[in-house]
């Protein structure tokens, strides 16, 4: 092991949408070419994290190597890359398919495709990829592959008549997969002669090894005990060891072109190696990187803070140790006067908050409260310059300011045609603008622009309501774009409430100012006081609701036997009211503020 | 010389010893005695009192055991004024006279009694219980409480009682022949109680010319029958807005008839408030006798509150034991002294005198109270200040649960 020949090798990744069976595939492909014994197999390998598992997408990409004896008598080395499945990792995503020359692209015979698949399918397509066409779930009874064959020539526009009928669950013509990654897709291409240069595919943090690296070689050899430079970053890093995945970790002598597999370097943090970045040979280092690097910068923000404020330096910790795994998401203190000390939290997408969110509750048992996420403005004051707004509270007076620039995002929305209408509505309530509307069979795809901040606000919540869940919805990061944006504070007995600020367009201010202060009525319990609750734009009110003061609250009975159980109660409420937030004279329990918060996500 | 020396220290010892205690005589008090009979014809599924159904209740060894712990508890007090005595149960009207009887009259000869002492007994309108009237007020009770609940039988039986309107009527004319006051219990906001069908009840009941009425608004009290029921949805109460125009129209026809209400729940002619409880509410001294029976008593070392053992059977074999049954004791802080005489204190119309909350809880009233709620209460209408008294306006009043803890320090 291992210098393969170019020839033997085939480069694939597979696309599907969630639950249409690629992580069952996977399993598959790896149990037919032996790759695990059966005891070694648990149910889909890839996704090692828990919340993989249970979402069914995969978040890190990884790589298995497979040896296939084909049918034409030699033996084939094929590398699957398993691509992180969602709209949030694109960056992430198209890395790991310009580490391919091909790929499967998995679709449920009976469902057909999805949003979420064709933006994959094009982002393989945008890496030159061959797709060969595979048809799941065959098996079932309401398995339409005629149907869907069609669909994937009309929506995705590539030849299906030779789609794979398989069924990943039975194990139903595994071998028919096998043979076309073989036969239909092209081996690499690369150099043995040049300079060593590796594609950094993905990266991990190890407790015992460190940081491994995921790599892809183009040209060149790389080897054990070599320096390697980052061409991005810059740093240099003694290659301790490199190996492949069966998916077990293999160490072997050299990794050639056209080869993927995982090098260690006594990194510390992932936060050393950027996704995209080129690993060259330090002593003979290329001249030019491989194409495509960005680093990688987190579109959504927002506050995290531990419920017990005697969590916080918990909190930090753990943050510090997610890092460590992915340098994809930022943290920095803050300060809220309604929720105390956290960290402003930056994210790739809503599904990266969510993750970090639930491993951070999960993995280190810490309660938090998230606020509502917002996007990076870009402010321009009358000086013109130009800077980051990552927090709504954090809003200079806008006086000051020239121009607010907010990002807005290529959706791409398939949903059935009864629904159509209620969708381009959602769309337009949100600013959207319409880039393209076709019909696919009888659904239909719309394209739409749309503010970023439009979506964070519930608008999947909304979009899967007025489809009634039949709507699907992937997005892409396009562009920063001017716009009439205003700060909202909500103020609750006319003290303002930082934590609950937020931005929106002139136009939205009044629907989701009075929406807010609608809500905070509700989840406020009726207090001792009448107490207003006020949506502002600086000082102008623009909406206003009033929780009135509790109507009884008076025990009926107290005599004698009673003053001792009342004062213990009283005693109670005492302590409890230390736990409340206070505003002037008004407690507002912890968990109105998660809710109101919850509603905004 | 030796012997005029100590005389001379002897007297020192003695007004040292003594100076606390006169302090103390000077701030004791006539106490207020509950005494309190367990037993229950039937429990009733929106009570929570310490209220028990046995079948053959020796009432006369009950009655001895009640005397036995009066008198050890006489002993501890010493000899002070008595201010009131008050029968309460369980069912006391199921108590034979003549333990009545000798309970008073030990009563009166263990502590300093005036002959007009306020005595209540509460009673259930039943006619086995009416017929025992006459020879309760010959045992020396004065007043009597019925416990009506309600002047409507389908009520009546809802509220799991023994009689119906027609007895209770009847019993109301009874024992208004025979005590100089009389009270009755209404229970109100019950299940589909329209406002305009309780202040008709209301105001039948007022027309039945007691001096005195306890109306309460029906609460689901936790363990009872009523909690299982209503916690299942089986019925559901009026809350809210609905319950305070409920109580507003009840203050409004009591008011009408001349009985004021004096605290949340009771209603009055001036000057037949009772007594007794008005020593609760006033956080006086009170000496609680019998099973589950809490008392409060400013000692030289403090105020003491004590609770005996709930249930009968232990009471009864501790009292025959040791002469008590407390089971529970605690020396009351100066903090909570303050807490419970603003929690009794201001469910009364007159409020609170701040001389006397300083004087039961030892603390200057500016530390008994938070002085940012009390200006917001005011400024709110919900308190209102007169000079050496604070008191809670009727919108104080209903919210008087969610104030006591943002109010008392």
């Amino acid at each position: 092991m291992t210098d393969t020949p170019l020839s033997l090798i085939r480069n694939f990744s597979i696309i599907a949408h969630i639950d249409h069976g690629k992580s069952t595939l996977a399993d598959r492909l790896i149990q037919h070419t032996g790759g695990l014994t059966a005891r070694e197999m648990t149910e889909q390998v890839l996704d090692n994290m828990d919340i993989e598992k249970e979402r069914g997408i995969t978040i890190k990409a990884q790589t298995v190597r497979l040896t296939y004896p084909a049918k034409d008598g030699k033996t084939y080395v094929l590398n699957l890359m398993d691509t992180p499945g969602h709209v949030d990792f694109a960056y992430e995503v198209s890395r790991s398919l310009a580490a391919c020359e091909g790929s499967l692209l998995v679709v449920d015979a009976s469902q057909g495709v999805e949003a979420q698949t064709l933006a994959n399918v094009y982002q393989a397509i945008d890496a030159h990829h061959e797709i060969v066409p595979i048809l799941n779930k065959i098996d079932l009874p309401a398995a339409e592959p005629e149907r869907v064959r069609q669909q994937i020539e009309d929506v995705v526009g590539i030849d299906a008549s030779e789609a794979v009928e398989i069924s990943a669950k039975t194990g139903l013509n595994i071998e028919g997969v096998l043979e076309a990654i073989v036969t239909r897709l092209p081996p690499p291409t690369g150099d043995a002669s040049k300079t060593l240069t590796a594609l950094l595919v993905d990266s991990w943090y190890d407790a015992y090894l460190g940081v491994i690296v995921l790599v892809r070689v183009r040209d060149g050899h790389l080897k054990r005990g070599m320096k390697i430079r980052m061409m991005a970053k810059g740093q240099t890093h003694i290659v301790e060891q490199v190996g492949v995945f069966t998916p077990k970790m293999i160490a072997v002598d050299t990794l050639g072109p056209g080869e993927m597999g995982y090098v260690t370097a006594a990194i510390k943090t992932v936060a050393d190696t950027n996704v995209g970045d080129t690993l060259t040979d330090d002593r003979n280092p290329a001249t030019v990187a491989l194409p495509g690097f960005k680093p990688s910068i987190p579109v959504v923000w927002c506050g995290l803070y531990p419920v017990d404020s005697d969590d916080f330096e918990k909190l930090r910790e753990s943050l510090g140790k997610l890092r460590l795994n992915d340098a994809s998401f930022h943290f920095e203190a803050e300060s809220s006067a309604a929720l105390g000390f956290g960290f402003r939290c930056g994210f790739l997408g809503l599904l990266h908050l969510e993750i970090i969110q639930e491993r951070l509750s999960r993995e280190f048992d810490l309660d938090l409260i998230a606020t509502a996420p917002s996007v990076v403005y870009r402010l321009r004051d009358n000086k013109g310059v130009v800077s980051d707004l990552h927090n709504p509270a954090d809003m200079p007076d806008p006086t000051l300011i020239a121009a607010i620039e907010e990002p807005w995002i290529k959706a791409t929305i398939l949903v059935p045609d009864e629904y159509l209408g209620s969708v381009l509505t959602l769309c337009s309530e949100r600013r959207g603008q319409q880039v393209e509307l076709t019909y696919v069979g009888s659904r239909a795809m719309a394209v739409y622009r749309l503010p970023l901040n439009e979506v964070v606000f519930d608008f999947y919540d909304r979009l899967k309501s007025v489809s009634r869940g039949y709507a699907s919805f992937d997005y892409t990061i396009d562009s920063y774009q001017e716009g009439d944006l205003v700060k909202i504070s909500i103020l609750v007995n006319a003290e303002p409430v930082d934590a609950l600020s937020f931005m929106a367009h002139r136009s939205q201010a009044d629907r989701r100012g009075r929406s807010i202060c609608e809500k905070l009525k509700e989840l406020i319990p009726r207090q001792l006081f009448k107490i207003p609750i006020q949506a502002a734009i600086g000082g102008r009110v623009i909406a206003r609701e009033t929780i009135s003061a509790m109507s009884k609250d008076v025990t009926a009975k107290c005599y004698g036997g009673d003053i001792s159980r009342k004062r213990k109660l009283l005693d109670k409420q005492k302590e409890g009211k230390k736990r409340m937030r206070q505003f002037g004279k008004v407690e507002i329990p912890q968990s109105a503020f998660i809710a109101a918060l919850k509603m905004d996500a | 010389m030796g012997k005029r020396a100590g005389d001379a220290s002897a007297a020192r010892c003695n007004a040292v010893a003594l100076a606390p205690l006169r302090a103390y005589m000077r701030r004791m008090e006539p106490l207020a005695l509950y005494i309190h009979w367990p037993f229950c014809a039937s429990k009733c599924p929106y009570c929570d009192f310490n209220s028990h159904v046995r079948d053959g209740v020796d009432a006369a060894r009950h009655g001895r055991a009640l005397r036995r712990e009066l008198a050890h508890e006489a002993a501890r007090t010493g000899r002070r004024p008595l201010a009131s005595i008050f029968f309460g149960g369980g069912t006391p009207s199921l108590m034979p006279p003549e333990v009545v009887a000798d309970l008073v009259a030990d009563a009166r000869a263990l502590f300093d009694a005036a002959p007009d002492i306020e005595v209540t007994l509460e009673a259930n309108p039943t006619s086995v219980e009416i017929a025992k009237l006459r020879a309760f007020a010959q045992a020396g009770v004065n007043r009597a409480s019925l416990g009506v609940q309600a002047l409507d039988t389908e009520a009546l039986r809802f509220l799991g009682r023994q009689h119906d309107a027609g007895e209770a009527i009847a019993a109301l004319e009874a024992a208004r022949a025979i005590f100089p006051r009389l009270s009755f219990d209404m229970i109100y906001a019950r299940p589909g109680q329209g406002e305009a069908a309780w202040r008709a009840e209301l105001r039948r009941a007022l027309a039945l010319a007691a001096d005195h009425l306890s109306l309460y608004q029906l609460t689901i009290e936790p363990g009872t029958k009523f909690s299982t029921l209503f916690g299942r949805g089986e019925f559901t109460l009026p809350e809210g807005d609905a319950a305070a125009a409920l109580y507003a129209a009840t203050a409004e026809e009591a008011g009408a008839f001349g009985l004021a209400a004096y605290e949340v729940s009771n209603y009055a002619r001036p000057g037949a408030e009772s007594r007794h409880n008005l020593q609760y509410w006033r956080y006086g001294d009170y000496l609680g006798i019998g099973a589950g029976a809490h008392q409060r008593v400013l000692e030289p070392a403090g105020m003491r509150a004590a609770r005996r053992h709930r249930a009968p059977e232990e009471w009864l074999a501790r009292v025959e034991r040791d002469g008590h049954a407390v089971v529970e004791e605690e020396w009351l802080t100066p903090r909570d002294r303050a807490r419970e005489a603003l929690l009794m204190g201001l469910r009364l119309a007159e409020g609170v005198e701040l001389a006397r909350i300083e004087a039961r809880s030892g603390l200057a009233f500016d530390d008994c109270i938070d002085a940012a709620t009390l200006r917001d209460c005011v400024e709110a209408g919900y308190l209102e200040q007169s000079p050496g008294r604070l008191r809670a306006t009727g919108e104080g009043l209903i919210r008087l649960d969610a104030l006591l803890p943002r109010l008392v320090a």
